[in-house]
């Protein structure tokens, strides 16, 4: 292991405090990831809670991200990627080998940081994710696509062009898209990476509403730079620092009352 | 002052790099009015030219050329000019061409009844009509006479060479076809002889079939004889300019015009009527005269062919190259060996061809397949099907750069979305990232077929030839005959300008010919650049 990381300070012996979460979707165990050489998540727990909103934050490099993506094991697409630990999902060991990534990756759905739908219509797009899992009915895709829509918030906007180029639309509305596209196939836990890291502040917000009102039936994980966001939306707030998890907490004693001194520092702005 | 010079010199960049641009455009643009131009005209009518020289011999012909004649000796200029005539009538003066002194020339005029035919044998004859004799009989005398009784006398010919063309192709060549397929049957009864009744009785039948067919054929070529008999009466006289009475079989001639009569109307009606010859028609007289047909015919087939081959190809290797392996020392090998193979000698193909597909693959083939017809090769000769596939390796690399480069421009974020929804990666490959790679494809396909149709060099020792004796399409089974061998543009324009007999009379052949080859090329492009351009905008949003 480099040198760098042996002068890391310990991590917090227990992040998390006392909170208990009472119904986890997911739970994370002392998991840790290598890019070759490089360790970029080091011996992370937690849990995260069912139908809640939970936002990872932390300054950039902290791995945030490589454990957003852990969760539905989208890092195994990064070469030379190595995990230890585990995370369990409704009784399944996520990184279990002999499981099916792909019926993972349909309940575990992913929306990344720059918009990315496909060079295909809007309605094709939405249909994209139902017909690899097997929809073939004409009307049944009609009427998935048109929830997902109405679930993204979107179906107002773009009910009359259903078969434009999705990449004719606004960014902000490209990003709604790409949750409709998630929702497509009915998944229990969204996963969204800073989805609103490239978008204007107007895009920001109806974001930000549309993932309260998906709160009561979906389990969210956010990573986001933004405090006042983190703030905003979620539930629960995980604080990471250099890849270890520091705090671990209800979102409002987070940002009142941080235990630790580092996500005080962090959340005042002193560093990141 | 150093400021000032500075901004000059980034002035001159702009204009250094326009300049060179208006250079290449001009190229460009002067190569295409240059064989578009020369090309068009070589059909055009050229006024017949009646001249008497002061020594009082007499030339009829088309003035092609004039210029000064040199002094070869001092090297001065002379002032005195010379004209070139073309006067045909190959089989009387041997040459087709002759320069003219026109200073000698005593009188030039035009005469209305002057006529040109166009003859199967001989090249054009030009003179004046005298006649027209059937049997011993006189049809018509004096030139307008002979003018209104040719078009009905021609239509007549036309007929009957057509009927004569369709019995050798249809019934004769149905009965070659059959007679050839009982001598391989009656070869392979040789090779592999069943038990004696059997053989016995197996050969007698195939005698019995071939006797049958034997006396078709008699009954054919009797009706042929008839016909060839009835097509070679009556006789067109024709004077030369010098008086010489000439006779032209009516059967011979192909076209007769009188073009100093002819108006406007008729001149184009003459032009449109040789382009179609041109374009259709098969080629005659060491293919100095008649069409090129054949040639455009296996040109596009080829081409397509090789389209066939390729792409598949390309396609898979850029997939692996780009999706799946890891960028490692392997995949940068692979890609320098591709990026090489573009630059390698065309020829070097072509002996590749020769060695690999024609004696290797096409040998093995013969030996497994056609054991019965050799030892004269089916497939181990060259032939369409090995030429496709050479120039498909010649043109492979340009495929595999072309779709990298397409696959490459998909963004990650589009397969990672894909994935994420749980899209395996090979639908993710066939449902998002080879639609969207789509117009890179084509984009190779379409320098890929550019560069196949100009190709010649390969071409000519895997199955090209200067005359092929029938299309690689026809009606026996299997109706495609991938074995066979074929004509192509790129060498008839040099077979036609260089290798003929007749090389003067040709050039303006190898001008139409050229401009057609650019003629498909562009064709072929533009309809590659539209497809591809409607996919982009599909892509691009206008929906699907």
């Amino acid at each position: 292991m480099s040198a760098e990381l042996e002068s890391r300070p310990a991590p917090p012996a227990h992040p998390a405090g006392d909170l208990v979460i009472e119904k986890p979707a997911l739970r994370v165990d002392r998991l840790s990831v290598w890019y070759g050489e490089s360790l970029a998540l080091d011996g992370v727990s937690l849990d995260i809670p069912e139908r809640r909103i939970t936002a990872f934050i932390g300054p950039s490099g902290c791995g945030k991200s490589t454990l957003l993506r852990c969760l539905n094991r989208m890092n195994e697409l990064i070469d030379g990627v190595r995990v230890e630990g585990t995370v369990r999902f409704s009784g399944l060991d996520v990184f279990d080998p002999s499981l099916d990534v792909n019926a993972l990756r349909k309940r575990i759905g992913m929306v990344f940081q720059r918009s990315n739908p496909f060079p295909k219509s809007i309605y094709e797009n939405v249909a994209y994710g139902p017909r690899i899992h097997g929809v073939r009915r004409r009307s049944e895709l009609d009427e998935i696509v048109e929830r997902a829509l109405r679930g993204s918030a979107l179906w107002e906007e773009v009910k009359d062009r259903l078969h434009d180029g999705a990449l004719q639309l606004s960014g902000g509305q490209q990003q709604r898209l790409c949750i409709a596209r998630a929702l497509a196939v009915e998944p229990e836990v969204l996963l969204l990476d800073e989805p609103c890291s490239a978008l204007d502040p107007g895009a920001t917000a109806k974001i930000e509403e549309l993932l309260l009102d998906l709160r009561d039936s979906y389990t969210i994980a956010i990573v986001t730079h933004n405090m006042q966001q983190a703030a905003r939306v979620s539930d629960y707030t995980a604080f990471l620092y250099l890849g270890q998890l520091i705090e671990f907490g209800e979102t409002s004693a987070i940002f009142v009352k941080p235990r630790e001194q580092r996500t005080q520092d962090y959340i005042t702005g002193r560093f990141g | 002052m150093q400021a000032r010079s500075r901004a000059a010199l980034a002035a001159a960049g702009t204009w250094v790099t326009a300049a060179a641009l208006a250079i290449d455009l001009l190229l460009i643009a002067s190569l295409l009015v240059l064989v578009g131009w020369r090309g068009a005209s070589a059909f055009w009518p050229r006024p017949l030219v009646a001249l008497q020289l002061d020594d009082g011999s007499r030339w009829l012909g088309e003035v092609h050329e004039r210029e000064e004649i040199p002094d070869l000796a001092t090297g001065k200029r002379t002032g005195a000019t010379r004209i070139r005539v073309r006067v045909a009538n190959r089989d009387l003066g041997g040459a087709d061409f002759v320069w003219l002194d026109e200073a000698r020339i005593a009188s030039r005029e035009t005469p209305r009844d002057a006529m040109l035919l166009e003859r199967l044998e001989w090249g054009p004859f030009f003179g004046t009509p005298v006649e027209v004799r059937v049997g011993d009989r006189v049809a018509a005398s004096g030139p307008a006479a002979v003018a209104a009784a040719l078009p009905d006398l021609q239509r007549e010919k036309q007929a009957l060479r057509e009927r004569i063309h369709g019995i050798e192709k249809g019934p004769i060549g149905d009965l070659n076809y059959e007679l050839e397929q009982i001598r391989l049957a009656g070869r392979r009864l040789e090779l592999a002889p069943p038990p004696e009744p059997e053989r016995g009785r197996r050969e007698a039948e195939l005698e019995q079939r071939k006797a049958a067919l034997e006396a078709r054929y008699r009954e054919e070529g009797a009706r042929l004889e008839a016909l060839r008999g009835e097509l070679a009466q009556g006789e067109l006289v024709m004077a030369t300019a010098d008086g010489t009475r000439h006779a032209v079989p009516l059967g011979e001639i192909v076209r007769a015009a009188s073009p100093n009569a002819l108006g406007l109307g008729g001149r184009i009606a003459l032009y449109a009527a040789r382009i179609g010859e041109f374009v259709t028609g098969e080629p005659r007289e060491a293919n100095t005269e008649g069409g090129i047909f054949p040639a455009l015919f296996g040109t596009v087939m080829m081409v397509f062919l090789m389209s066939i081959f390729v792409v598949p190809f390309g396609v898979l290797a850029a997939i692996l190259l780009q999706e799946y392996a890891r960028d490692g020392l392997a995949v940068r090998a692979a890609r320098i060996a591709v990026n090489n193979l573009a630059g390698v000698p065309s020829i070097v193909f072509g002996v590749f061809g020769l060695g690999f597909f024609v004696y290797g693959v096409g040998g093995a083939i013969d030996r497994w397949f056609f054991a019965d017809s050799l030892p004269t090769p089916t497939f181990g000769t060259g032939g369409i099907l090995w030429a496709s596939l050479t120039l498909a390796l010649l043109t492979v690399p340009v495929v595999i750069v072309a779709t990298e480069e397409g696959l490459a421009a998909v963004p990650q974020g589009v397969r990672q979305g894909s994935r994420a929804l749980g899209a395996t990666q090979l639908e993710t490959l066939l449902r998002v990232v080879l639609p969207a790679a789509a117009p890179g494809l084509l984009t190779g396909l379409i320098l890929a077929m550019a560069r196949a149709a100009g190709e010649v060099a390969p071409l000519m020792i895997v199955g090209m030839v200067k005359l092929a004796p029938a299309l690689p399409v026809d009606q026996h089974p299997p109706f495609l005959h991938l074995e066979r061998k074929f004509m192509h543009l790129g060498f008839h324009i040099y077979d036609v300008g260089f290798q003929s007999p007749n090389v003067e009379a040709a050039v303006p052949l190898v001008f139409a010919t050229t401009a057609l080859l650019i003629a498909i090329v562009v064709t072929l492009n533009l309809t590659a650049i539209l497809l591809r351009n409607r996919l982009r905008g599909r892509l691009a949003g206008r929906g699907f």
